[in-house]
């Protein structure tokens, strides 16, 4: 399943990285602390998070994630888009909070297991 | 005289500005960058940028001031990083996972888990931390390049 699928399967709107969603899933993590997303996060994975600052991009650059949802409604910060944008790193929104984002995104076969 | 495989191939220092979150993560990523045009294999450079992010996060959260060095020889990798700050009263209690004295901006932003220090540890292959109370901070991290050609 790639970033695209994702998007078009539960209706999330784009923000940033229209042009890098082509990339493949590898699992899915769910954290707002950002040194726990560091250590557990894999290669690939889309993250789900609250966090709206820029050093949500640092940290999706640093994993190589396959991209960030933000969640409840929550935009993206100013800064947060412009640095998104110049790294092609994919910013997504959903209305749904983490909890029911994650259930459903599980019942599609994005797992959080898998080697680091 | 010195080993050939421990010359220093590349030096460079990095300025980091304490309490600045805005550009917060940009020198780890300006170390990625050096470490992906230098050809190193995608595990030497997830490490060695995650254990620089979270000591340029340190410095960040808790320090006024302070600078990242990288350096590159044929063997290792080394990072060191020096601050000047609020520094650490016990090393030992801080390297605990989980253990932090971050205050409520801090972990507003999602940082001060208490992880960042186990972090670097977990992803380096020699560190040092050295710290005087009240003036300042000194981590050394090294990352070796044989045996880490896989991912």
């Amino acid at each position: 399943m790639t970033v695209s699928d994702i998007v078009n399967f539960f209706g999330l709107k784009i923000r940033t990285g229209e042009n890098q969603l082509n990339g493949e899933v590898t699992g899915g993590y769910a954290s707002d602390l950002l040194s726990d997303v560091i250590a557990h996060s894999r290669k690939g994975n889309i993250w789900v998070t609250i966090q709206t600052h820029p050093n949500i991009v640092a940290v999706a650059i640093m994993k190589e994630l396959a991209g960030i949802i933000l969640t409840g409604g929550r935009e993206p910060d100013s800064d947060t888009l412009q640095k998104a944008e110049e790294e092609g790193i994919p910013i997504l929104v959903s209305p749904l909070f983490t909890f029911e984002l994650v259930g459903r995104l599980y019942q599609t076969g994005i797992s959080g297991m898998g080697p680091c | 005289m010195a080993e050939a495989g421990n010359d220093i191939r590349f030096h460079e220092m990095f300025h980091i500005e304490g309490g600045n979150f805005t550009n917060a993560g940009s020198i780890s990523s300006q170390v990625k960058k050096i470490l992906k045009g230098a050809g190193f294999s995608g595990k030497v450079i997830r490490r060695t940028s995650i254990a620089a992010f979270e000591a340029e996060m340190n410095v960040i959260c808790y320090a006024n001031q302070g600078n990242l060095s990288l350096f590159i020889t044929p063997n290792f990798l080394k990072v060191v990083v020096e601050d000047e700050g609020i520094g650490i009263p016990d090393v030992n209690v801080a390297m605990r996972e989980g253990y932090s004295t971050a205050n409520e901006k801090i972990r507003e932003l999602g940082f001060g888990a208490g992880m960042g220090l186990s972090n670097i540890k977990k992803n380096t292959d020699e560190m040092i931390l050295t710290s005087e109370f009240r003036q300042g901070t000194h981590l050394e991290f090294v990352i070796y390049l044989s045996g880490q050609d896989k991912g």
